[in-house]
């Protein structure tokens, strides 16, 4: 049989997995070339090797250790706070049109104003501690998947409601057979979003003022000219973002397996 | 068969509001039901056939009249649907055993009973495949069977093979007599193909174009086992011929 015409070329679809490794090489290489020919000062643009050995520096002195683990609890209390409220709202909201009458204009409104501008307010209210870094990462993780779960329970076909109706299932079985395996794929499109996002909300808060985590790695870097620092600091917020993305990925796949587009 | 109904509906009225006055689906619709017995409602569509049924599966209130059963208390109802309405995330045996794990039935004895429908309605091989990987066919078999395994006191049929090609469903025919023989139970089925009603029917009911109202109650006279050649008899061709001129 002729191959399809939207194939991927052998070559490329054997070699698929190096290929997001083989970009990442690239564009160090590219930012080596720049570092080297731009002859620009290291506090503007140092390149890979300064970042790499800063980063064995804060490595050993133990300090990207403890920044890094400070910025990581706040996501993951901010997340499962955020994402855990916004699940249970949004079941209730997806139920009920009139809560979610009463609802929306808060909801809306939380979205219009940027988190950048009141998350100076939250620190002032509640301190230079983690919890109003982790009280901006649930703000910042509580929209995408508040939207998500209502979309997600809505989604639930009307004829799986009629056949969970007719055999007499309870509210309870209706829950837990039908509507949160039906809206989970859903749902987990919106907590990817959130888990994202996440980051972003803890680092925000550190900027605007703390005295550990990664965003306070980044004002000292600032502060310090010390921009390798202030890379470290940025490369650490993405591999944080990463390996969170891979996880609810992961989940994905292990849980919605059965999804047609899924199919080996 | 025993002559005590199991099913009597007296008088039922279904009306949909709507901006003028309502929409009347059913109107005075009233018939009875012995066990054991199978009755297929025709009708054109828009004669609330399948509000008949969403009545009698309790998914829908009537606006008047009345659904008794036999001894008074809620039956056990198994329902097939026009789509065969499988949950993707569960496989064909998982969805066969939906209806006992509602049940709280233990999962031995519900898979147990599940491998037995599955051979019924021939699928032995395909008990792990998921919905995406089962045919029209196939798929429509696994709802009957799913119907089927909490041993419903009533099977209600909303044109279940409607969305099947032409021959799939002749071969569901045969299959859904031969099932049907060998569990005995009290059906109703809604269709709007002639053919497949006196092939399948002990009773043919004929509902009027909107509101329903029944204008024929036919007896299917046609000897059991059924089998594909008795669609050419002359006596089938007599009663497809007044089912026709009843419903107009």
């Amino acid at each position: 049989m002729a191959e399809p015409f939207h194939s991927i070329p052998r070559a490329v679809h054997r070699n698929r997995r190096w290929l997001g490794l083989i970009s990442l090489l690239m564009g160090l290489l590219l930012w080596w070339l720049v570092s080297q020919t731009a002859n620009l000062p290291s506090f503007i643009l140092p390149s890979p090797l300064e970042v790499w050995s800063r980063f064995l520096v804060a490595l050993a002195d133990g300090s990207l250790f403890l920044n890094t683990g400070v910025t990581l609890f706040e996501i993951l209390c901010g997340l499962f706070a955020g994402a855990g409220l916004a699940t249970v709202i949004g079941y209730l909201v997806a139920k009920s049109r009139a809560l979610e009458r009463v609802l929306a204009p808060y909801l809306v409104a939380s979205q219009a104003v940027p988190l950048v501008a009141i998350a100076p307010l939250l620190v002032i209210w509640f301190g230079p501690g983690m919890f109003s870094k982790i009280l901006i990462c649930a703000l910042i993780v509580f929209f995408p998947v508040l939207v998500n779960t209502v979309a997600g329970v809505r989604a639930v076909p009307p004829a799986l409601n009629d056949l969970m109706h007719s055999l007499r299932a309870t509210r309870g079985q209706i829950l837990v057979k039908l509507e949160i395996p039906a809206a989970l794929p859903i749902f987990l499109s919106g907590l990817r979003i959130g888990a994202t996002l996440s980051v972003i909300g803890a680092v925000v808060g550190e900027l605007v003022g703390s005295d550990r985590g990664l965003g306070f790695l980044i004002n000292i870097g600032r502060g310090q000219y010390d921009t390798a620092l202030v890379f470290v600091a940025i490369f650490m917020l993405i591999a944080l973002a990463l390996i969170l993305y891979g996880i609810v990925a992961w989940i994905e796949g292990r849980v919605l397996s059965w999804q047609e587009w899924r199919k080996a | 068969m025993s002559t005590a109904p199991i099913l009597n509906v007296r008088n039922l009225t279904a009306v949909f509001p709507d901006n003028n006055g309502g929409l009347r689906a059913l109107e005075d619709v009233s018939f009875e039901i012995c066990p054991q017995e199978f009755i297929c409602v025709l009708g054109p569509s828009g004669s609330g056939k399948t509000t008949l049924l969403r009545i009698l599966a309790g998914l829908l209130k009537p606006t008047s009249g009345q659904v008794d059963f036999g001894d008074g208390r809620q039956p056990r109802i198994g329902m097939v649907f026009q789509q065969a309405n499988l949950m993707p995330w569960r496989t064909a045996i998982q969805n066969i055993m939906l209806p006992l794990e509602l049940d709280g039935v233990d999962h031995a004895s519900a898979l147990a009973r599940a491998q037995e429908l599955m051979d019924l309605v021939g699928l032995q091989e395909f008990e792990s495949s998921l919905p995406r990987d089962l045919s029209g066919g196939m798929a429509q078999r696994v709802a009957i069977a799913r119907a089927l395994i909490h041993d419903p006191d009533l099977l209600l049929l909303d044109e279940p093979f409607g969305s099947l090609d032409a021959l799939t469903r002749e071969r569901m025919w045969t299959e859904l007599s031969r099932i049907w023989q060998a569990r005995q139970k009290t059906v109703i089925m809604v269709t709007h193909s002639i053919e497949e009603s006196l092939f399948l029917a002990d009773r043919v009911l004929v509902l009027t174009q909107r509101p329903g109202r029944i204008k024929l109650d036919l007896t299917a006279d046609i000897p059991r086992p059924r089998e594909d050649a008795m669609r050419y008899t002359p006596h089938f061709g007599k009663l497809a011929k007044k089912l026709r001129e009843a419903i107009g």
